[in-house]
């Protein structure tokens, strides 16, 4: 399945001027912990995805709000001269169509 | 034990919120109203231009409910980073509002207005004595930086906003600040000073941000206790679940279980939310540790140039199936042309750069998707930034009319190939500016750096 079939929401944002942090959240436990446990969000397919080196990129798990967050520097600051999206609000878009593995099935 | 009720009118003063939600809200019992008024969402040019973001008609629109209902109940309205970036200019901007729509409505009281513009000069001398210190990935911060920067703020505590209460203002039209700091000032004189109120804090900065559902921008409720604090909207169309709540606490926040303030970090790693009921949430276990030193962010920003750009569409097929080698030579030569009629050198006297939306104008070399064939339209931004406005409007006046004409590979003769909805087709976009430091300055006093200045408004 892809990644916005199992999410109810993907987006993105600044996270002050200089970083963006991405939100995934799902409806459902079902959902998150599937996303959570099949690795997609993992700092290294993240940091190969957007072109940042592994270790700028933060992955939380956010279980209150059913969420994965990953945050990383922004290459260039919010609306610098060649920053194409001054609130970060579309830097999400790589991540809906990701393809996320089946659950292994249980033994 | 004691609870203080506070309201947030909206999340942005200028993006509205119902003026119905607020009296309801104000008439159950809340101890003061307060506002976020600012952000660095909108980019560097608030700050450098020192122009606000809304117009005078929304930020009075908002202003004129939160006033009436603060003064007619004798609470406070607290906003913070007022007038959009929160520098003086800002400031200024957002007082003498106040005291129109305070004039026009007969209303009377005192109010603080609190600066945290910085000039060079303070700065500065932090820097010498050691006391400012780079975040993230930044480096030290450079004296050159300090003295670039078209404003300096820094982002004020919750501690101003205290001393201007003690001193008997009941507005405090406060620059640039900490968007929590605006909540915690008043539970903390009661007495308030754990981290259900930083938590609440967080929470109620963005207004109804926290509703499942949010229809409209509105107000929102905490009653913020001790132990915990109780999160829900006025508005009975819209309810506050745990999901929607924690969900709020994650947003644009790069770490969902750390929040830097000035005084101390607020910590949500064990925090429980839970539904009081059908529309309003309990959120327990939330923890504030203080830190030393304590210390405020610094915001600057920097002119760079100025800017002209040129938008149009591209539909032509022909141009369309080889787009990129088509732009690649039309903007080698509208650099030729810039060079031979302006005796301008891209990257030293201005500089060049487009955009194609329909292709990659959004994520640049980031773009994953990879098509088969070319698209049916694409959208073509010319971007010049260069050191005056005339310089941009030239070069960019040379670079639309190039592409406009470059010739085209399968056709013979003279070419169009731009659809430009605008005449003329290039725009002044005026000075253009970069955030210019990522630092953050240690203080000895929270109010050292500000300064507030008491007013009679009304008579």
């Amino acid at each position: 399945m892809k990644l916005y079939e199992l999410a109810a929401l993907v987006r993105s944002k600044n996270a002050g001027p200089f970083a963006l942090t991405i939100d995934v959240m799902f409806a459902g436990r079902a959902e998150y912990v599937r996303v959570r446990d099949s690795g997609v969000l993992d700092a290294g397919g993240v940091a190969a995805l957007y072109g940042v080196p592994v270790e700028a990129v933060r992955v939380f798990h956010y279980e209150p709000a059913l969420a994965i967050k990953v945050s990383m520097p922004r290459t260039v600051p919010s609306g610098s001269r060649l920053d194409g999206d001054v609130y970060g609000g579309q830097f999400h878009a790589p991540l809906v169509m990701l393809d996320v593995p089946p659950l292994p099935a249980a033994s | 034990m004691t609870t203080v009720t506070a309201v947030a009118a909206t999340g942005g003063l200028g993006s509205g919120y119902s003026e119905e939600s607020l009296r309801a809200a104000v008439t159950a019992g809340a101890d003061f109203v307060g506002c976020d008024a600012g952000s660095t969402d909108g980019g560097p040019y608030f700050l450098g231009s020192g122009n606000p973001k809304v117009s005078k008609a929304a930020y009075r629109r908002d202003l004129r409910p939160m006033l009436r209902a603060a003064v007619e109940r004798g609470i406070p309205l607290l906003m913070g980073t007022s007038g959009y970036a929160g520098a003086r200019a800002h400031v200024d901007w957002a007082a003498a509002l106040v005291r129109e729509v305070a004039r026009a409505d007969g209303l009377s009281f005192t109010m603080a207005v609190v600066n945290s513009e910085l000039d060079a000069a303070t700065v500065r001398r932090y820097l010498d004595r050691g006391r400012v210190h780079p975040l993230g990935e930044s480096g030290p911060l450079q004296a050159g930086t300090i003295d670039r920067a078209s404003r300096i703020v820094a982002q004020m505590g919750s501690e101003p906003f205290e001393a201007a209460l003690e001193s008997g203002a009941q507005v405090v039209v406060a620059g640039r600040a900490s968007d929590p700091a605006i909540y915690a000032a008043l539970p903390r004189l009661r007495g308030l000073t754990g981290g259900p109120t930083w938590h609440a804090a967080k929470v109620l900065e963005c207004g109804a941000a926290c509703v499942e559902r949010r229809v409209h921008p509105d107000c929102v409720v905490a009653e913020i206790g001790e132990s915990d604090f109780v999160v829900y909207p006025p508005n009975p169309a819209m309810r506050c679940t745990p999901q929607s709540v924690a969900a709020q606490t994650l947003y644009e926040n790069a770490d969902p279980f750390r929040f830097v303030e000035p005084a101390g970090v607020l910590d949500t790693s064990d925090c429980t939310y839970e539904a009081r009921d059908e529309r309003s949430v309990r959120v327990s276990g939330s923890r504030f540790q203080p830190k030393e030193p304590y210390d405020v962010r610094l915001e600057a920003a920097e002119l760079v140039g100025y800017r002209s750009t040129a938008i149009g569409g591209i539909r032509d097929p022909l141009v369309l199936g080889q787009l990129h080698l088509f732009l690649d030579d039309a903007f080698a030569s509208v650099r030729r042309k810039v060079e031979q009629s302006m005796g301008l050198v891209d990257g030293a006297d201005y500089r060049l750069s487009w955009r194609v939306y329909g292709c990659d104008g959004v994520l640049g070399a980031l773009e994953p998707e990879s098509r088969a064939g070319p698209p049916h339209e694409v959208g073509l931004l010319i971007d010049i930034v260069a050191g005056d406005q005339e310089v941009a409007r030239g070069a960019c006046a040379i670079a639309w009319h190039t592409v406009l004409h470059h010739p085209v590979r399968g056709w013979s003769g003279l070419v169009s190939n731009v659809a430009f909805p605008h005449s003329p087709p290039h725009a002044d976009l005026g000075p253009v500016y970069e955030f210019s430091m990522n630092h953050v300055m240690a203080l000895d006093d929270p109010l050292e750096v500000v300064d507030i200045a008491l007013e009679r408004v009304g008579g």
